[in-house]
């Protein structure tokens, strides 16, 4: 079928045989690692190109993740702004409830594949741990998962979930005890059991291969999304939103749609209580240039170059870094990046819930929340896509804690 | 260069079979006003080399003690300018081999220009950023040249052959030889002088440009000879800041902190041999 015109080949090429989007990306790592990269690159790019591989992926996608996911027509929630249409990417119904799993069952099918015996992965909100811990069950696996001790009392529910999965949940209790510093402490395992040991990166970001590996393995989103966007509406959507921490979900919505000049791509980060106080997690808003775990990109840093530590009270938005491809994206204009606050969040989990009965999780919430912002500029014979990244039943204590607040 | 760096004229003047002692100190661990004196007794206790550590908020190559000094560090305000300012310090006494050793983001956020003329200007000899590899960031082996700071590099029991080689051709200086693949601190018991013997063969074969010191896991005088006993040397860092914990901030700290390098580097024979060449 004949979609809209392509503007530029160059979004679709990258990154570059190094690893690069523009001069972001790269692969900053001890040299321990650089052989294990280099072996992952290989496997990942043979991967992709075996059939065998790609057809495995994508029966387990269909048959245990539940794939296709639906593009919800939000009807009263369109009427609620009385402009554009509003449609939903449902990756919510994902077996364990995100968007998380469809990556996590493409590394650990490589995982497979290269021989490795052992899963670890990081989680901040718990839904790449519970995801990565699925899998793992699925195929019988060792999974560890580092978790920051604040988010094991914030995601309980999602702990118990990867302990019955069978994983092993190891509290990280330096730094800000969250995200980064789980990262950091996998990455610390990583180095040191790196023969027979399979890092799950769950978000867009890290060394070369990650990013564009998580990338091809949820851009399954942005795929299902045009196929559906034709078949209901005849045409892409004018405008795409998704929420950006690491940018997982965000990637794979967008990647697929960035040729296409028409179609309008917000990614929405996690204003915390402001993007002006120290308190936030707009890594592309009020962060700068720099190098963590494993490649450059923007970073909420100190003038010298120390991480900041992020707020969002939605630990999976929760980091104070963004994938390298975020960064090269923000710097060409090609998606055009916001923040939410946490209050203006919390707003939007009540928005969707009472519209139309589905519970977003806090990350999703955030692109919900900037609907606000966004709808008064649409027209009623635009569509809007928003990616519906995961349900909130693991944020109901938050969520609850909110509206008895007020 | 026409001008030999400090670190190459300690490797050509060293006196028949003795290890170089590099020694890792957090740059102001325990305390940033007793670096200097701390680096003295290390010096006169015989350290030949010093890396002194760049702090930072998520060193993810280290382990727990390295990530303990490094925060503890910079609670107490320590930064690249201050660090600086201590190498201009132990500089009016000492030309012990300096290296300046961290990762690259607070390095990238000072300039990465500023960062070489100051730390040139300070008089430090040379590098080691872990979280940047050869080949990986250009600009910054340029500016290693142009300055005149020697460019240390790593190598892993997994790298190969080829890649160490490549290594080797990169570094100025030294390369260092991780004993182990692990975090910093890593220990294996005595299985390291076993595991590691075929890995320094490689590593011997391999890198002909340049001095081997071997780090990682050594805690004591017998882990050192055990795993140097084919390179030129041996480095210690966690061990030194372990051992300094444990004792800050009691009587005589540094004195005592003088006393473990002297046992490490000549072992219980201590008032056998010359404390210091």
């Amino acid at each position: 079928m004949d979609i809209e015109k392509k503007i530029d080949s160059r979004f679709g090429s990258l990154p570059d045989n190094r690893g690069f989007y523009g001069k972001f990306g790269g692969r900053y790592v001890p040299e321990i690692l650089i052989p294990a990269l280099d072996e992952l690159a290989g496997a990942f790019f043979a991967a992709m190109k075996d059939p065998a591989f790609q057809q495995h992926f994508t029966s387990l996608l269909h048959e245990y993740v539940g794939r296709e996911t639906p593009l919800t027509y939000a009807g009263r929630l369109s009427e609620h702004f009385g402009k554009a249409r509003i449609y939903l990417k449902r990756e919510d119904l994902c077996h364990t409830g995100a968007h998380k799993i469809n990556n996590a069952v493409g590394q650990v099918l490589l995982a497979r594949r290269m021989g490795k015996t052992r899963i670890i992965a990081e989680t901040g909100a718990g839904q790449h741990g519970v995801a990565t811990a699925t899998v793992c069950a699925y195929f019988g696996m060792t999974c560890i998962i580092y978790m920051g001790a604040e988010d094991i009392v914030r995601q309980k529910l999602n702990v118990d979930r990867m302990r019955l999965l069978g994983a092993e949940v190891r509290p990280v209790e330096s730094g800000a005890k969250t995200l980064s510093n789980a990262i950091n402490e996998a990455i610390r395992d990583w180095v040191s059991n790196v023969e027979d040991t399979f890092y799950i990166i769950g978000s867009a970001v890290g060394p070369h291969p990650y990013p564009m590996m998580v990338r091809e393995f949820q851009s399954v989103i942005g795929k299902e999304t045009i196929d559906q966007s034709l078949e209901q509406e005849g045409r892409l959507p004018d405008y795409v939103l998704a929420c950006v921490g690491g940018g997982s979900n965000a990637i794979g919505m967008f990647h697929p749609l960035l040729s296409y000049e028409n179609v309008r791509l917000y990614g929405i980060e996690a204003a915390g209580e402001g993007v002006q106080t120290p308190r936030h997690a707009a890594t592309l808003s009020g962060g700068l240039p720099g190098i963590l775990h494993g490649s450059l990109s923007y970073l909420l840093q100190t003038q010298y170059g120390q991480i900041a530590e992020a707020h969002s009270v939605s630990a999976g938005l929760d980091y104070p870094g963004v994938g390298p491809e975020h960064s090269f994206l923000r710097d060409s204009g090609r998606v055009t990046y916001a923040a939410v606050t946490d209050s203006d969040a919390l707003d939007g989990v009540q928005l969707l819930s009472s519209k139309e009965g589905i519970i977003p999780a806090l990350e999703t919430a955030h692109a919900i929340a900037y609907l606000d912002t966004m709808m008064p500029k649409t027209q009623p014979d635009e569509f809007v896509v928003i990616n519906c990244s995961g349900r909130g039943d693991k944020d109901m204590e938050t969520i609850s804690k909110f509206m008895n607040r007020t | 260069m026409s001008n030999k760096g400090r670190i190459e004229r300690l490797f050509e003047t060293r006196t028949g079979h003795e290890k170089i002692m590099s020694l890792f100190l957090t740059a102001g661990y325990p305390d940033p006003s007793e670096t200097v004196a701390l680096v003295r007794e290390l010096e006169t206790s015989g350290a030949d080399i010093l890396e002194l550590g760049m702090p930072f908020s998520d060193p993810l190559a280290d382990g727990p003690t390295i990530q303990y000094a490094s925060k503890v560090a910079l609670e107490q305000g320590v930064n690249l300018d201050s660090i600086f300012g201590m190498i201009r310090e132990i500089r009016k006494t000492s030309q012990i081999p300096i290296v300046l050793m961290g990762y690259i983001n607070p390095v990238l956020q000072y300039g990465l220009d500023a960062f070489f003329r100051k730390a040139k200007a300070s008089d430090a000899d040379g590098i080691i950023l872990p979280d940047v590899p050869p080949g990986e960031f250009p600009e910054i082996e340029d500016l290693c040249r142009k300055h005149g700071i020697d460019s240390i590099h790593l190598v892993a029991p997994n790298t190969s052959d080829s890649r160490m080689q490549e290594i080797d051709r990169a570094s100025r200086g030294f390369v260092y030889c991780v004993s182990v693949t692990g975090v910093t601190g890593t220990r294996e018991g005595d299985e390291v002088s076993r595991s590691v013997s075929g890995f320094i063969q490689r590593v011997r074969k391999n890198v002909t440009r340049n001095p081997v010191l071997v780090g990682f896991g050594i805690r004591s005088h017998a882990d050192a000879m055990a795993v140097s006993s084919e390179t030129d040397g041996f480095i210690v860092g966690s061990a030194l800041i372990d051992y300094i914990r444990g004792i800050y901030p009691g009587p005589d700290w540094i004195k005592k902190t003088g006393d473990f390098v002297r046992e490490l580097k000549y072992g219980s024979q201590i008032r056998e041999k010359s404390t210091h060449p």
